[in-house]
Protein backbone atom coordinates (compact mmCIF):
# COMPACT_ATOMS: atom_id res chain seq x y z
CA UNK A 1 0.00 0.00 0.00
CA UNK A 2 1.17 3.48 -0.85
CA UNK A 3 0.28 7.06 -0.04
CA UNK A 4 -3.05 6.85 -1.92
CA UNK A 5 -4.24 3.80 0.02
CA UNK A 6 -3.25 5.33 3.34
CA UNK A 7 -4.99 8.64 2.62
CA UNK A 8 -8.05 7.07 0.96
CA UNK A 9 -8.60 4.78 3.97
CA UNK A 10 -8.66 7.82 6.26
CA UNK A 11 -11.36 9.41 4.09
CA UNK A 12 -13.69 6.45 4.53
CA UNK A 13 -17.13 7.23 5.86
CA UNK A 14 -17.47 3.98 7.76
CA UNK A 15 -15.77 4.10 11.17
CA UNK A 16 -12.70 2.11 10.20
CA UNK A 17 -11.05 0.35 13.10
CA UNK A 18 -7.69 0.52 11.34
CA UNK A 19 -7.59 4.29 10.93
CA UNK A 20 -5.15 4.52 13.87
CA UNK A 21 -2.10 3.22 12.03
CA UNK A 22 -3.01 5.23 8.92
CA UNK A 23 -3.04 8.41 10.98
CA UNK A 24 0.24 7.39 12.64
CA UNK A 25 1.92 6.84 9.25
CA UNK A 26 0.55 10.15 7.95
CA UNK A 27 1.88 12.00 11.02
CA UNK A 28 5.22 10.26 10.49
CA UNK A 29 5.30 11.36 6.85
CA UNK A 30 4.51 14.97 7.80
CA UNK A 31 7.29 14.84 10.41
CA UNK A 32 9.74 13.89 7.64
CA UNK A 33 10.55 17.43 6.45
CA UNK A 34 10.77 18.60 10.08
CA UNK A 35 13.26 15.82 10.86
CA UNK A 36 15.31 16.92 7.85
CA UNK A 37 15.14 20.50 9.16
CA UNK A 38 16.29 19.35 12.61
CA UNK A 39 19.21 17.33 11.20
CA UNK A 40 20.43 19.59 8.38
CA UNK A 41 19.17 22.98 9.54
CA UNK A 42 17.30 23.42 6.25
CA UNK A 43 13.73 22.72 5.22
CA UNK A 44 13.55 20.49 2.11
CA UNK A 45 13.36 22.58 -1.05
CA UNK A 46 9.86 22.95 -2.52
CA UNK A 47 9.69 24.97 -5.74
CA UNK A 48 6.27 25.21 -7.35
CA UNK A 49 6.49 26.44 -10.96
CA UNK A 50 2.72 25.97 -11.29
CA UNK A 51 -0.07 28.53 -10.85
CA UNK A 52 -2.63 28.05 -8.07
CA UNK A 53 -5.53 27.26 -10.46
CA UNK A 54 -3.38 24.61 -12.15
CA UNK A 55 -2.48 23.14 -8.73
CA UNK A 56 -6.18 22.81 -7.94
CA UNK A 57 -6.98 21.30 -11.35
CA UNK A 58 -3.96 18.96 -11.17
CA UNK A 59 -4.74 17.87 -7.62
CA UNK A 60 -8.36 17.13 -8.46
CA UNK A 61 -7.36 15.11 -11.54
CA UNK A 62 -4.75 13.18 -9.52
CA UNK A 63 -7.44 12.36 -6.93
CA UNK A 64 -9.79 10.98 -9.58
CA UNK A 65 -7.04 9.01 -11.34
CA UNK A 66 -5.56 7.34 -8.25
CA UNK A 67 -9.02 6.36 -7.02
CA UNK A 68 -9.84 4.57 -10.29
CA UNK A 69 -6.38 3.02 -10.63
CA UNK A 70 -6.19 2.10 -6.89
CA UNK A 71 -2.69 3.48 -6.45
CA UNK A 72 -0.03 6.03 -7.27
CA UNK A 73 3.75 6.27 -7.51
CA UNK A 74 4.33 4.71 -4.09
CA UNK A 75 1.59 2.06 -4.23
CA UNK A 76 1.92 0.85 -7.82
CA UNK A 77 5.31 2.33 -8.72
CA UNK A 78 7.29 1.12 -5.71
CA UNK A 79 5.33 -1.47 -3.71
CA UNK A 80 3.53 -3.09 -6.65
CA UNK A 81 6.48 -3.17 -9.04
CA UNK A 82 8.70 -4.55 -6.25
CA UNK A 83 6.18 -7.39 -5.76
CA UNK A 84 6.27 -7.90 -9.56
CA UNK A 85 2.51 -7.30 -9.72
CA UNK A 86 1.36 -7.30 -13.35
CA UNK A 87 -1.31 -4.67 -12.64
CA UNK A 88 1.21 -2.35 -10.99
CA UNK A 89 3.80 -2.71 -13.75
CA UNK A 90 1.17 -1.78 -16.35
CA UNK A 91 -0.21 1.07 -14.19
CA UNK A 92 3.30 2.48 -13.64
CA UNK A 93 4.16 2.35 -17.34
CA UNK A 94 0.87 4.09 -18.20
CA UNK A 95 1.16 6.91 -15.67
CA UNK A 96 4.84 7.57 -16.40
CA UNK A 97 4.07 7.93 -20.12
CA UNK A 98 0.94 10.03 -19.44
CA UNK A 99 2.91 12.34 -17.12
CA UNK A 100 5.71 12.72 -19.66
CA UNK A 101 3.27 13.53 -22.47
CA UNK A 102 1.42 16.03 -20.26
CA UNK A 103 4.63 17.82 -19.29
CA UNK A 104 5.60 17.93 -22.97
CA UNK A 105 2.19 19.35 -23.92
CA UNK A 106 2.19 21.96 -21.15
CA UNK A 107 5.79 23.09 -21.60
CA UNK A 108 6.43 22.76 -25.31
CA UNK A 109 3.07 22.85 -27.11
CA UNK A 110 1.34 25.49 -24.99
CA UNK A 111 4.68 27.18 -24.55
CA UNK A 112 3.94 27.92 -20.90
CA UNK B 1 3.45 -0.63 19.59
CA UNK B 2 1.77 -0.92 16.22
CA UNK B 3 1.10 2.83 16.20
CA UNK B 4 4.69 3.70 17.13
CA UNK B 5 6.01 1.41 14.39
CA UNK B 6 3.59 2.97 11.88
CA UNK B 7 4.74 6.45 12.87
CA UNK B 8 8.38 5.55 12.25
CA UNK B 9 7.56 3.88 8.92
CA UNK B 10 5.89 7.14 7.86
CA UNK B 11 8.80 9.16 9.21
CA UNK B 12 11.38 7.16 7.24
CA UNK B 13 9.25 7.53 4.10
CA UNK B 14 8.85 11.27 4.74
CA UNK B 15 12.58 11.79 5.25
CA UNK B 16 13.37 9.81 2.09
CA UNK B 17 10.85 11.79 0.03
CA UNK B 18 12.20 15.07 1.45
CA UNK B 19 15.88 14.33 0.82
CA UNK B 20 15.34 12.81 -2.64
CA UNK B 21 13.44 15.77 -4.08
CA UNK B 22 10.28 13.76 -4.85
CA UNK B 23 8.33 16.40 -2.88
CA UNK B 24 9.68 19.20 -5.09
CA UNK B 25 7.41 19.80 -8.12
CA UNK B 26 10.11 21.71 -10.04
CA UNK B 27 12.45 18.71 -9.81
CA UNK B 28 9.71 16.20 -10.63
CA UNK B 29 8.56 18.17 -13.69
CA UNK B 30 12.15 18.49 -14.89
CA UNK B 31 12.52 14.72 -14.59
CA UNK B 32 9.67 14.32 -17.09
CA UNK B 33 10.79 17.17 -19.35
CA UNK B 34 13.08 15.08 -21.54
CA UNK B 35 12.71 17.53 -24.44
CA UNK B 36 13.58 20.52 -22.24
CA UNK B 37 15.32 20.99 -18.88
CA UNK B 38 15.74 17.25 -18.28
CA UNK B 39 16.98 16.19 -14.84
CA UNK B 40 17.19 12.37 -14.87
CA UNK B 41 18.33 12.05 -11.24
CA UNK B 42 14.95 10.93 -9.89
CA UNK B 43 15.24 7.65 -11.80
CA UNK B 44 17.70 6.63 -9.09
CA UNK B 45 15.12 7.44 -6.41
CA UNK B 46 12.46 5.25 -7.95
CA UNK B 47 14.97 2.59 -9.04
CA UNK B 48 16.55 2.58 -5.59
CA UNK B 49 13.18 2.40 -3.86
CA UNK B 50 12.05 -0.53 -6.03
CA UNK B 51 15.35 -2.38 -5.50
CA UNK B 52 15.22 -1.97 -1.72
CA UNK B 53 11.51 -2.88 -1.58
CA UNK B 54 12.11 -5.92 -3.82
CA UNK B 55 14.75 -7.29 -1.45
CA UNK B 56 12.67 -6.24 1.57
CA UNK B 57 9.60 -8.13 0.34
CA UNK B 58 11.70 -11.28 -0.25
CA UNK B 59 12.91 -11.13 3.36
CA UNK B 60 9.46 -10.28 4.79
CA UNK B 61 7.73 -13.09 2.89
CA UNK B 62 10.14 -15.62 4.37
CA UNK B 63 7.94 -15.27 7.47
CA UNK B 64 4.65 -17.17 7.65
CA UNK B 65 2.84 -14.20 9.25
CA UNK B 66 3.62 -10.52 9.86
CA UNK B 67 4.76 -9.39 13.31
CA UNK B 68 1.65 -7.32 14.16
CA UNK B 69 -1.09 -9.16 12.29
CA UNK B 70 -2.51 -12.65 11.74
CA UNK B 71 -1.83 -12.63 8.02
CA UNK B 72 -0.40 -10.62 5.14
CA UNK B 73 -2.92 -8.38 3.37
CA UNK B 74 -2.00 -8.22 -0.30
CA UNK B 75 -4.00 -7.23 -3.37
CA UNK B 76 -5.59 -10.27 -5.00
CA UNK B 77 -6.96 -8.61 -8.16
CA UNK B 78 -4.82 -9.50 -11.19
CA UNK B 79 -7.09 -8.15 -13.95
CA UNK B 80 -5.78 -5.50 -16.32
CA UNK B 81 -9.06 -3.62 -16.69
CA UNK B 82 -10.06 -0.29 -18.19
CA UNK B 83 -10.40 1.20 -14.72
CA UNK B 84 -6.74 0.54 -13.89
CA UNK B 85 -5.38 1.79 -17.19
CA UNK B 86 -7.68 4.82 -17.58
CA UNK B 87 -7.17 5.75 -13.91
CA UNK B 88 -3.39 5.57 -14.31
CA UNK B 89 -3.52 7.72 -17.45
CA UNK B 90 -5.69 10.31 -15.66
CA UNK B 91 -3.33 10.30 -12.67
CA UNK B 92 -0.41 10.92 -15.03
CA UNK B 93 -2.16 13.93 -16.57
CA UNK B 94 -2.74 15.42 -13.10
CA UNK B 95 0.83 14.68 -12.04
CA UNK B 96 2.15 16.33 -15.21
CA UNK B 97 0.04 19.44 -14.60
CA UNK B 98 0.83 19.87 -10.90
CA UNK B 99 4.19 18.17 -10.33
CA UNK B 100 2.87 16.69 -7.09
CA UNK B 101 1.95 13.05 -6.55
CA UNK B 102 0.24 11.85 -3.34
CA UNK B 103 3.42 10.25 -1.94
CA UNK B 104 5.33 13.47 -2.50
CA UNK B 105 2.65 15.89 -1.33
CA UNK B 106 1.66 14.21 1.97
CA UNK B 107 5.16 14.45 3.51
CA UNK B 108 5.51 17.94 2.00
CA UNK B 109 2.61 19.07 4.21
CA UNK B 110 5.22 19.18 6.97
CA UNK B 111 6.91 22.15 5.31
CA UNK B 112 3.76 24.19 5.97
CA UNK B 113 3.76 25.54 2.43
CA UNK B 114 0.37 26.82 1.27
CA UNK B 115 0.82 25.33 -2.25
CA UNK B 116 1.06 21.84 -0.74
CA UNK B 117 -2.08 22.43 1.29
CA UNK B 118 -3.95 23.60 -1.82
CA UNK B 119 -2.84 20.53 -3.77
CA UNK B 120 -3.78 18.10 -0.98
CA UNK B 121 -7.21 19.73 -0.54
CA UNK B 122 -7.85 19.36 -4.30
CA UNK B 123 -6.51 15.78 -4.16
CA UNK B 124 -8.98 14.88 -1.40
CA UNK B 125 -11.82 16.54 -3.34
CA UNK B 126 -10.85 14.46 -6.39
CA UNK B 127 -10.80 11.21 -4.39
CA UNK B 128 -14.25 11.94 -2.93
CA UNK B 129 -15.64 12.99 -6.35
CA UNK B 130 -14.36 9.77 -7.95
CA UNK B 131 -15.92 7.74 -5.13
CA UNK B 132 -19.23 9.49 -5.76
CA UNK B 133 -18.97 8.69 -9.49
CA UNK B 134 -18.14 5.04 -8.78
CA UNK B 135 -21.02 4.73 -6.28
CA UNK B 136 -23.41 6.40 -8.75
CA UNK B 137 -22.31 4.09 -11.57
CA UNK B 138 -22.63 1.06 -9.29
CA UNK B 139 -26.14 2.08 -8.21
CA UNK B 140 -27.19 2.53 -11.83
CA UNK B 141 -25.85 -0.91 -12.69
CA UNK B 142 -27.74 -2.47 -9.77
CA UNK B 143 -31.00 -0.80 -10.78
CA UNK B 144 -30.62 -2.29 -14.27
CA UNK B 145 -30.41 1.07 -16.04
CA UNK B 146 -27.10 0.98 -17.88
Amino acid sequence: MGATGILAGLLSTSPFHDSGWRLAILLGMISGPLAVLAISGQMPLIQVPVSTPMLVVGGFIVGIGVTYSSGCTSGHGVCGVARLSRRSIVATAVFMIATGLTVYAVRHLWGA
Amino acid sequence: MRLITSYFIGLIFGIGISISGMANPAKVLNFFDIAGTWDPSLIFVMGGAVAVAFIGYRIVFLRKTPVFDAGFQLPTNTRLDVRLIAGSAVFGIGWGISGFCPGGALPALGTGRIEVLIFVAALIAGILAARGLIAFGGARLLSGKT
